[in-house]
């Protein structure tokens, strides 16, 4: 019998999806719509900001509503070490992903000794408290945003769209591939059963308590990744990345996508993002259709639109 | 000179605690009696004020448009209910979040579609319009003093209703015990309906009102919605003695905090550091508040259920 908790790739759609990713800034110049290659870069980073929020909420079932702070902190400590002459990627990035850490770690063992709907609150007020910190600093672009004055320097041309882009995604399907062996592994397994009954798991003698705290602690530090790459691509870093309502749309995402289907947090970024690009094309007021394409995927929906992709004969477990 | 600015700021922070505590008494029974996380509140306070701006312009006074509002946004809010919110109780937070963050962006984008994106001014009543000399040499708006005294005798109101009447002892059972009082032969789902229309209008009352201060314009109802929901956490969910004390708490520090705090920097420390230090704190404190209560006391101040 193959555990529900054990999450395999469908090789197959894996596969043809990651090589239609390779090929993408190649079929966007074929087609003349050179254009798309920034929007496919931004598709990326979300995806995977919102896969890092899947991990959380989907496989730890801790439903932050404050996933933002880690994204927007991410995009800010590019933004600040180059306003103080750091531009190297090698420094800025990983020091991007430690301050993400860092966060989700204070943040987290605090919030995690609180349940449910406190939980939400709690989160949620860690975010609103660092959106507030960076738009209340002048210094630092306050209400306006700081504006990077030039790409970080990885020893490749960042200038260069293409170049870019292939950065993104190497470095997305490099943290894809870290979350699934992370939630296939031993530690993976204790974070899904704990979120099943914490009580047994607690009982059988797992701290649930730091695991749950050190998954957090990796997802903030992929979201702040996603962060340092999406200051780069805007050449800004901007206060609507922190905001509560880019918090809200990252868990929309997810739980448009499938809550806990590992593929979720990147369909669901995918699906927002595309129907958003599409419909702005027609009007101005896109985000009406999309609000009752949401409304009804709840209503008709429930278990996301990963369930629609998932075979018959497998029991889902959202 | 200091006093009148202390009494000044006092008097405000009541004023908004009280607007507060108007769209906190509904979210936080509808929270606590049926567990559901409605994001969609905030829009039905920007709807209140839309439609009070709106109806008064038309009808030429503001009283009428003021009630008019209140009538439209409770048929709205349970319409809502009826055709929406009713499916959702029993699904998982989740869900909730994701069906009532698809309303709000619908209510935004109508919003704009049919106000535009410029603010509408919504005008104070002319009988409201001067200062009033409370005393020799403490002269303070009407309009405000009109929220002050409106938002109490809203709250009084409340008040009794739920601790003295058949409905509100009604809705309390619910709070406290929903499958009991289902038990018990209460028809709770036209409660619910009647408690969302109910909710709704005190949002209407309350978008009228600051409305009128601040500006009537398109997400005005998402940063006070997360207020809102501070207040309730604080004073624990359900709770309607909670929420009126969360809201004067939320209310007196936020207002407080974001005139004196700046000034306290300014006097202790450099004037860059307190420029860039002083509105941070003052715009955080409540959070650290809500934060620290919630370390303290995970239910809440006054939690519903024991």
């Amino acid at each position: 019998m193959i555990s529900t908790l054990h999450h395999r790739l469908p090789v197959a759609g894996t596969t043809t999806f990651l090589l239609f990713l390779v090929a993408f800034p190649w079929l966007a110049a074929l087609f003349g719509q050179e254009f798309y290659i920034e929007f496919g870069s931004r598709l990326l980073i979300i995806a995977l900001v919102a896969s890092s929020l899947n991990l959380i909420l989907g496989f730890g079932g801790l439903v932050s509503l404050g996933h933002a702070a880690y994204f927007g902190a991410g995009a800010y400590v590019v933004g600040i070490l180059m306003h103080y002459g750091v531009t190297s990627a090698w420094i800025a990035w990983p020091a991007a992903v430690a301050t993400g850490a860092i966060l989700a770690l204070i943040f987290g063992a605090i919030s995690l000794r609180t349940r449910g709907v406190y939980f939400i609150m709690i989160t949620l007020a860690f975010a609103q408290m660092t959106y507030y910190i960076f738009v209340s600093m002048r210094t630092y672009g306050g209400d306006d945003g700081l504006p990077l004055p030039q790409k970080s320097q990885l020893g490749i041309d960042l200038n260069n769209e293409i170049t870019f882009y292939y950065v993104v995604l190497a470095l997305g399907a490099v943290c894809m591939l870290a979350m699934l062996r992370l939630i296939n592994s031993r530690f993976g397994r204790v974070l899904q059963a704990a979120k099943e009954n914490e009580t047994r798991m607690g009982a059988i003698g797992f701290s649930v308590y730091r695991y749950r705290l050190v998954c957090f602690v990796i997802a903030g530090a992929i979201a702040a990744l996603g962060g340092a790459l999406f200051a780069n691509l805007n050449m800004m870093a901007s206060p609507s990345q922190l905001n509560w309502v880019q918090s809200g749309t990252l868990m929309v995402m997810v739980i448009v996508g499938g809550i806990g289907h590992f593929f979720g947090g990147l369909i669901g970024a995918f699906l927002l993002l595309i129907l958003e690009e599409i419909l702005s094309g027609y009007t101005t007021h896109w985000a009406l259709p999309v609000g009752f394409v949401l409304l009804a995927i709840v209503l008709f929906l429930p278990n996301g639109v990963a369930s629609l992709f998932r075979p018959k004969t497998s029991q889902g477990d959202a | 000179m200091q006093s009148t600015l202390l009494l000044e700021l006092a008097l405000n922070g009541l004023q908004f605690g009280l607007m507060l505590f108007l769209l906190a008494a509904g979210l936080t029974l509808v929270f606590g009696i049926m567990d559901f996380i409605n994001l969609a509140h905030g829009s039905l306070y920007m709807m209140g004020a839309y439609f009070a701006a709106t109806l008064s312009l038309y009808t030429g006074s503001f009283w009428l448009g003021l009630v008019l509002a209140v009538a439209a946004t409770m048929v709205a809010g349970a319409i809502l209910e009826i055709l929406v919110f009713r499916r959702l109780y029993r699904r998982n937070h989740m869900s909730q979040v994701l069906a009532t963050f698809a309303l709000i962006l619908i209510f935004n984008e109508t919003a704009s579609l049919v106000w535009g994106e410029q603010p509408l001014r919504l005008s104070t009543p002319e009988l409201l319009s001067q200062p009033i000399e409370l005393w020799p040499g403490f002269s303070y708006s009407s309009f405000r003093l009109f929220i002050i005294v409106a938002g109490l005798a809203i709250a009084a109101l409340l008040y009794f209703i739920v601790a003295r009447t058949r409905i509100g002892m009604l809705v309390r059972a619910g709070a406290s015990n929903r499958e009991m009082a289902t038990a018990m032969g209460t028809n709770i789902s036209l409660i619910f309906t009647l408690l969302f229309a109910f909710g709704a209008g005190l949002c209407a009352v309350a978008g009228a009102l600051l409305g009128s201060i601040l500006s009537v314009q398109v997400g005005m109802g998402e940063n006070i919605l997360i207020l809102a929901f501070v207040v309730i956490v604080v004073g624990g969910i359900g709770s309607i003695r909670g929420a009126l004390i969360g809201s004067l708490l939320v209310g007196f520090v936020d207002t407080i905090s974001r005139t004196l705090l700046p000034t306290l920097f300014r006097a202790l420390m450099p004037p860059d550091v307190a420029s860039n230090l002083g509105p941070a704190l003052a715009s955080i404190l409540i959070y650290v508040l809500m934060a620290g209560v919630l370390f303290l006391k995970p239910e809440g101040l006054f939690p519903a259920r024991n």
